[in-house]
């Protein structure tokens, strides 16, 4: 158990010859506290999986520090990290029983026999994979692989964190979903640090207390799922969370507030008229309604997802997407637009900035 | 559903036929003949039954070179496999020198068998050859003409330089195909380099590894060409290995219903230890 403390981590894979070096990493600053269960998410390449290696020292990072707790394990080898860790594709010993796979973490470590029963038994319990115990590993599906490869890094009890690679994705959806909430069940129970690689937003926002949004190899927000869909701090947030993303709408200040093609908004978080960048309005599209007054707009199409609506209006060339209730009718004649104040968001050069940033 | 019954197919098949029947069953009829026949030339053949095969399974001759050939193909597995699976680990996975290295272990795969036995007869020569004259100036008395060992080490050391790569390269195939994901995972359940070896590796080669065997078994059972060239079966008889024998037999002493029943026995041997071998080794597959 510790705390896991990232200092300027960089890191940057050896580049093809006469190229310069491509950083997967840039400046991780990153605590992960202890018994956090955390999700990691972003899109493919961001180097999630670049960090996820440093933590468990299948790779030492080219600059910066790693401290669990107070100790610098920047080049501690993995195996004395304490760390587990699962991939993304099943990995099984092949000529070794379901029994033997699980039971091999422990052993070679040098567990009494007994303790390993024990142990094994219940980790197999929990991922229903008791009847299989004695069959060959390399008989299983891929769903039972990829228990196994679960089931060896859930069956060590002395870790400092157990990392999870995209481990659900070869599984099947309705099987995913069980065992996700099986890992999160077992996160409350042991309460060891979980850290969960993913590209998904549902899996991120389902598991984890706390997300960590990566984007081009910087962490971006650490925030609760709330935060990140209330308050992104980077553009790529609020259009990667949520569905459909943020809109973004150029914008001038006027007084603290924006103007949008001289339709003049407010919001609840202004900034200061000195702002120099590009500047956006950023609004999600639950907070964009109807109304009577407003921006006046053209609706370009309605789709109907069930138990709400997705809008596409435009004002000017810029296009605004709107989530409207099944239930709510849509204006035919000349439609305006309000955006909810409290949750219009002003960004520069891609970041956040007024009110909004520190609440 | 109605079939339609077409022997036309055959036409199809009929190339095929012609060529498998002229180039292994024809020959193989022919020993046949040879081998419960006596002739004196002039096409006259007089039945022998299995006269010829009872010679030759009850003559010394032939246990004594079936015992050095089974001697002989189990000593170069012996070395040959475990060196060829140890080289093949200790070779680079990624970079320029992995070109550099398959090259040079491919490269004694390149060189005529005749060649080879040349080679090693000049390298060994105790008074001129680099190898025969070293050890003799070290004071260990080498002539692979006139002593049984040297003549059997020699033999052995050349096979093992001219087929190591082929099991070097094969296991390092093997090797190649293992996801980079297996070792991570093994290096994160802390597993030993044996256990690496053990539980990783070696199953993954297992496939390859059987096909190197039976190739290096196959190929060193029916061994001729080398030995002759290097050490023409002797000191002796000492390195008459079965092909050695038998061409002796049926080129030398012109006794061809023995060696055409020798010819046989030699087949069925190879076929039964490899069919013995493969058996065993699927059988553990399924299990």
């Amino acid at each position: 158990m510790a705390r896991i403390r990232f200092k300027n981590v960089q890191h940057a894979y050896p580049p093809p010859k006469g190229q310069k070096p491509v950083y997967a990493l840039k400046e991780v600053n990153q605590i992960w506290e202890d018994g956090g269960a955390y999700a990691l998410l972003g899109p493919s390449g961001c180097g999630k999986t670049t960090l996820l290696n440093t933590i468990s020292g299948l790779l030492t990072p080219s600059e910066g520090e790693i401290y669990f707790d107070d100790q610098d394990v920047t080049h501690l080898p993995t195996p004395d990290r304490r760390i587990a860790q699962v991939f993304q594709f099943p990995v099984v010993y092949d000529t070794m029983t379901v029994f033997d796979n699980l039971a091999f973490p422990l052993r070679n470590r040098g567990m009494d026999e007994t303790a390993v029963k024990l142990r094994v038994d219940q980790i197999a319990e929990m991922l229903d994979l008791t009847a299989n115990l004695n069959k060959r590993a390399s008989g299983l599906t891929a769903d039972g692989k990829q228990k196994i490869s679960l089931g060896r890094g859930l069956v060590r009890s002395d870790v400092n964190a157990i990392l999870f690679d995209e481990p659900l994705t070869v599984i099947d959806p309705h099987l995913k979903w069980q065992l996700r909430s099986k890992l999160k069940e077992l996160h409350q129970q042991i309460g060891v640090t979980m850290i969960y690689v993913t590209h998904d937003q549902v899996e991120a926002l389902t598991f984890a207390d706390k997300v960590v949004v990566m984007f081009e190899g910087t962490v971006v927000q650490v925030g609760t799922p709330v935060e990140l869909f209330n308050r992104p701090k980077h553009k790529f947030v609020g259009y990667f969370i949520g569905s459909p993303g943020m809109n973004f709408l150029p914008c001038k200040i006027d007084r603290g507030q924006p103007v949008f093609h001289s339709n003049l908004l407010s919001t609840s978080h202004p900034v200061s008229n000195d702002l120099s960048g590009r500047i956006e309005v950023g609004i999600r599209p639950e907070f964009v309604e109807f109304a009577d007054d407003g921006i006046p707009v053209v609706i370009e199409s309605i789709e109907d997802l069930g138990r709400y609506q997705v809008v596409t209006v435009k004002h000017e060339s810029e296009v605004i997407k709107m989530v409207v209730d099944e239930d709510r009718p849509i204006p035919t004649e000349s439609p305006k637009i309000q955006l909810n104040p409290d949750m219009t968001r002003i960004f520069c050069d891609d970041w956040l900035v007024g009110g909004g940033q520190n609440e | 559903m109605n079939k339609t019954l077409n022997q036309k197919a055959w036409w199809l098949v009929a190339p095929v036929l012609v060529l498998v029947a002229f180039n292994a069953f024809i020959p193989l009829m022919t020993v046949v003949n040879y081998a419960f026949q006596e002739t004196f030339g002039n096409n006259v053949f007089f039945w022998e039954g299995t006269t010829w095969f009872e010679q030759v399974l009850r003559s010394d001759r032939f246990h004594d070179a079936l015992i050095r050939q089974l001697l002989y193909t189990g000593m170069i597995l012996a070395i040959e496999v475990p060196l060829g699976i140890g080289v093949a680990l200790t070779m680079p996975r990624k970079g320029p020198w992995v070109s550099v290295c398959l090259v040079l272990m491919a490269l004694p795969l390149l060189i005529p068998w005749n060649v080879v036995g040349a080679m090693w007869n000049i390298f060994a020569l105790p008074d001129i050859g680099l190898l025969g004259h070293t050890l003799n100036s070290m004071g260990i008395d080498y002539n692979f003409t006139r002593q049984p060992v040297s003549a059997w080490m020699t033999t052995v050391l050349m096979d093992v330089w001219h087929w190591t790569s082929l099991i070097v390269l094969l296991c390092y195939a093997g090797l190649s195909s293992i996801p980079d994901d297996y070792y991570q995972a093994a290096n994160i359940d802390g597993a030993s380099r044996w256990a690496i070896f053990r539980y990783i590796q070696l199953p993954k080669m297992k496939r390859v590894l059987t096909i190197a065997i039976l190739l290096r078994f196959m190929d060193s059972f029916m061994i001729y060409t080398e030995p002759f060239v290097l050490t023409g079966g002797g000191p002796g008889n000492t390195t008459t290995f079965l092909s050695i024998d038998l061409v002796k037999i049926a080129l030398g002493q012109f006794d061809l219903g023995p060696a055409a029943a020798m010819s046989l026995i030699y087949f069925l041997v190879v076929l039964l230890i490899c069919w013995v071998f493969y058996t065993l080794m699927m059988r553990n597959e399924e299990q």
